[in-house]
């Protein structure tokens, strides 16, 4: 019985439906209204279409040039291989994150749940990270280029370059988990504490493996601004063509070793196989951060 | 149990101190910037440094103005904004108003795939690709204002798209449907209840897209022509602020490198008011809301 | 003489069903009172009347809905049908603009530019709404600084602006004082005159006092239509009279 109600509510022609025909008949009246429409999908059809466009000639110039040369261990005038830059890239990007995300995730813990609402120093604090977010990042480089490589001695150094990575992607780390432990709910809170466990072990035991998720997603969105920085690098890391096999030798990072190519005008074609790989590095980053955190919003529920 | 409590407090202690690097980050950011840009303005002369048209420092007596690089870089966000700003809140408005859900689903990560785009893959695109076509089409060299125009319009449009479509979202329903009720369009509603009511979230948006444009460097420095001039046309070649960093600062010695650090210390202070006024407009419409 | 000519009109939201088989006339210049429990389906009604509905994604109406014999679902356009059948809403929605642009956004979007007709409607129209005197002198300040009370008679004056011959009332002073209340009932009163009104309200003596007919709704269907004395004073149903003296709802 309940079914065929159901079955005969699919099967109803309802009247108030617009038709195309209804709605063309309206805009006649209206004309202005049709053209905003018009401009507004164009808009939309615009951006989408600048995209598609970017990421269709990237790959279509790229992907022919991912040939095994570009992916030798050795770079070489004559075979100007990104595997160097990568293997660079992935140092660099472990050393920031070994910087910045105890720093980040220690600062995001104490805005969380130490400090009091309403303090003036959380304030501030907010406010100097946002000042932080929002410096270009050639600016960093500027800094890091007079702090660390020549105030410190440490030259043009993978460690020169990941400090001052550490503290542009603070920030982004800083924000993300201290949003993520916000939308850990009290209950779980005081749960621990009605235990008679303290502050310390709260956090630690309850409070962090359930914001898990969140700041895994912060950690990686980080990684995607450093595998694409260069401003930042190009006087701090330095552009060394070789592997670097210790910290303090300079080396390039991927973006930066697109950045020369490019400017050199001499391997247009191993920038292109460059640009994919970079492009797809980050976006399989992207990807991954914004997987993890749907899932992170899927069991909030 | 008393061993607990002074781990409790040493790592409560920890924890403030890590809270406390950005403050510390921002301070000896100022403190080596304005160290180094400051006395190096006041060698040059402050006037002749900001106001200066000449851009000479290998000549001997070498010449530090930085007005067409400010200009330059006024010009290219201004391009940028010209071409990203209309594309970009109308863009919002599609995804917030009239997107399909089903289309919804694709576009809405596709503007986010944008921003992650890094900017040297902008940069290079824009070298291979516009400029060509600018030097086709408008004549000149193509590396230009132009074609550094277009670039960062399309970099700054995921920022833009971004902040005013969460703006438009939050306007209450009930402006629109007060709108719809009185025989409004939807166009009409949107456009004159809707996004008004979202402006100040909108301007926010525009001033952030502003930030990213003005320090933007990599992109610029490959199409921008990077010539010391205040462009007459469109079509010629300009320095931005950024580039002018970026171009010399390896080879630089002495004032000259000195000279860089306060070009980076005339972009500092141009971010911070920025940031001041992103600031301000949050503020301004949290007392409204 | 029927305003509205509603005649086996059945609603439904996704699978639920919300209006069930409605015949319903509803007469002109007069104020026409719906009443009923929480989720009867009576501001679902009244938003059918002036398509406000076609918001709603899912919602299905069939049968037949007439305003002056036409076909409010045929090829009557929105927009028209929307400027001749204003709505007032439950709570009070001035756009975020002055006093005076509240006013006139209808009248600007149906097309009158002229800076003099628009400052003659703004006054004629606030003094219908008899909120004149208290706003004469604030009409370039935001309406968001007004009183509840005054924002929702401003949003009465503003959809009187656009010259509606239906003004439909969604418990349109369910979030107001009684001052308040007292002083847009005695408008609807004056208004009938030249308006048909139709109100939803929660409020039974609201109703009993100032509507001309009313009907009781439950569950979705129409359980009575009569004059509201009868109503009140000899209801047919048996749960109809069960409502009005308080059993349930």
């Amino acid at each position: 019985m309940a079914k065929n109600i159901n079955s005969s509510v699919l099967n109803l022609k309802p009247i108030n439906k617009i038709s195309f025909k209804q709605r063309m008949l309206s805009y006649k009246r209206k004309p202005l209204s049709f053209l905003l429409l018009i401009i507004v999908g164009l808009a939309a059809f615009l951006s989408a279409a600048a995209l598609i466009f970017l990421m269709v000639y990237i790959l279509v110039k790229g992907i022919p040039n991912l040939t095994p040369e570009l992916f030798a261990w050795e770079y070489n005038s004559e075979n100007v291989s990104c595997m160097p830059s990568i293997i660079n890239t992935l140092i660099i990007t472990c050393l920031t994150l070994a910087i910045a995300v105890p720093f980040g995730v220690g600062a995001a813990i104490y805005l969380a749940e130490y400090a009091k609402k309403g303090n003036k120093l959380v304030k501030v604090i907010r406010t100097m990270a946002e000042t932080l977010s929002g410096i270009p990042s050639i600016v960093y480089g500027l800094f890091g280029m007079m702090f660390f490589v020549t105030a410190l001695h440490w030259n043009m150094s993978l460690l020169a370059g990941s400090f001052t990575l550490a503290i542009m992607v603070l920030p982004t780390i800083m924000r993300t988990t201290e949003e993520s432990l916000l939308t850990v709910p009290d209950s779980y809170r005081e749960g621990s504490f009605g235990l008679g466990a303290g502050k310390l072990r709260t956090i630690v035991k309850i409070i962090l493996p359930s914001s898990m998720p969140g700041i895994l997603a912060g950690i990686i969105l980080a990684i995607g601004r450093i595998v694409g920085e260069t401003a930042a690098l190009i006087y701090t890391s330095g552009s060394a063509t070789g592997t670097a096999t210790n910290v303090m030798d300079s080396g390039r990072t991927l973006a930066i070793h697109m950045y020369v190519l490019a400017n050199e005008g001499l391997y247009t074609n191993q920038a292109w196989g460059t640009a994919v790989v970079l492009l797809v590095l980050v976006f399989g980053i992207n990807t991954l951060s914004a997987f993890i955190a749907k899932k992170l919003g899927s069991k909030k529920g | 149990m008393r061993l607990g409590k002074i781990r409790e407090t040493a790592m409560q202690g920890v924890f403030f101190l890590t809270a406390i690097t950005s403050i510390a980050a921002v301070v000896i950011i100022c403190i080596f910037l304005f160290c180094n840009g400051i006395p190096a303005m006041a060698k040059i002369g402050f006037s002749e440094f900001l106001g200066g048209q000449k851009w000479s420092p290998t000549n001997v007596p070498p010449s530090f103005g930085i007005f067409d690089m400010i200009i330059g870089s006024i010009y290219v966000t201004a391009g940028a904004l010209v071409i990203g700003v209309p594309v970009g809140i109308l863009t919002a408005v599609f995804l917030a108003r009239f997107c399909p859900a089903s289309l919804y689903k694709v576009l809405k990560p596709a503007t986010e795939l944008l921003a992650g785009i890094p900017s040297i893959v902008y940069g290079f695109f824009g070298l291979m690709v516009i400029v060509p076509l600018i030097r086709q089409y408008f004549g000149g060299n193509g590396s230009s204002l132009l074609a550094a125009s277009i670039v960062l319009g399309i970099m700054i449009l995921p920022t833009i798209i971004g902040v005013s479509e969460s703006a438009i979202r939050a306007v209450p329903e009930s402006y629109y449907e007060g709108a719809l009720a009185l025989g409004a369009t939807k166009e009409r509603s949107v456009f004159k209840t809707i996004l008004p009511a979202s402006k100040s979230g909108v301007l926010a948006g525009v001033v952030l897209g502003i930030g990213r444009a003005i320090g933007e460097t990599m992109a610029v420095v490959l199409i921008a022509g990077n010539q010391v001039q205040i462009p007459k046309s469109i079509t010629d070649g300009v320095r931005t602020l950024t580039a002018n960093i970026v171009l010399e600062m390896g080879y630089s010695t002495g004032l000259h490198r000195e000279a860089l650090i306060a070009t980076g210390v005339v972009l500092f202070v141009f971010i911070l008011l920025i940031t001041l006024s992103m600031q301000a407009i949050k503020s301004r419409s949290e007392n409204h809301g | 003489m029927d305003k509205f000519q509603i005649q086996s009109m059945n609603l439904h939201y996704g699978k639920f069903h919300a209006l069930k088989n409605i015949n319903l006339n509803m007469q002109k210049n007069k104020i026409t009172a719906f009443i009923g429990p929480s989720g009867c389906g009576k501001s679902t009604l009244l938003k059918s009347l002036n398509r406000m509905n076609d918001l709603v994604e899912g919602c299905k109406i069939t049968g037949s809905l007439k305003l002056d014999g036409e076909d409010i679902y045929g090829n009557m356009d929105v927009n028209v049908l929307r400027k001749r059948v204003g709505m007032v809403f439950q709570k009070a929605n001035p756009f975020p603009m002055s006093v005076y642009d509240n006013i006139a956004f209808g009248p600007r979007t149906h097309g009158v530019k002229n800076k003099k007709q628009l400052d003659e409607i703004v006054e004629q129209t606030l003094k219908d709404a008899a909120i004149w005197d208290e706003l004469k002198d604030r009409l370039k300040k935001s309406a968001l600084g007004l009183s509840g009370g005054q924002q929702q008679r401003l949003c009465i004056a503003r959809a009187l602006a656009v010259k509606p011959e239906v003004l439909l009332m969604d418990e349109a002073t369910s979030a107001l004082d009684p001052i308040s209340t007292g002083k847009i009932e005695e408008l609807c009163m004056k208004l009938k005159n030249e308006y048909t009104i139709i109100m939803v309200t929660h409020n039974m003596q609201q109703a009993l006092r100032v509507s001309d007919y009313t009907a009781f709704f439950l569950l979705g269907e129409m359980i009575e239509y009569n004059d509201t004395d009868t109503i009140f004073s000899s209801p047919k149903e048996q749960k109809t009279e069960e409502y009005i003296t308080g059993r349930f709802g």
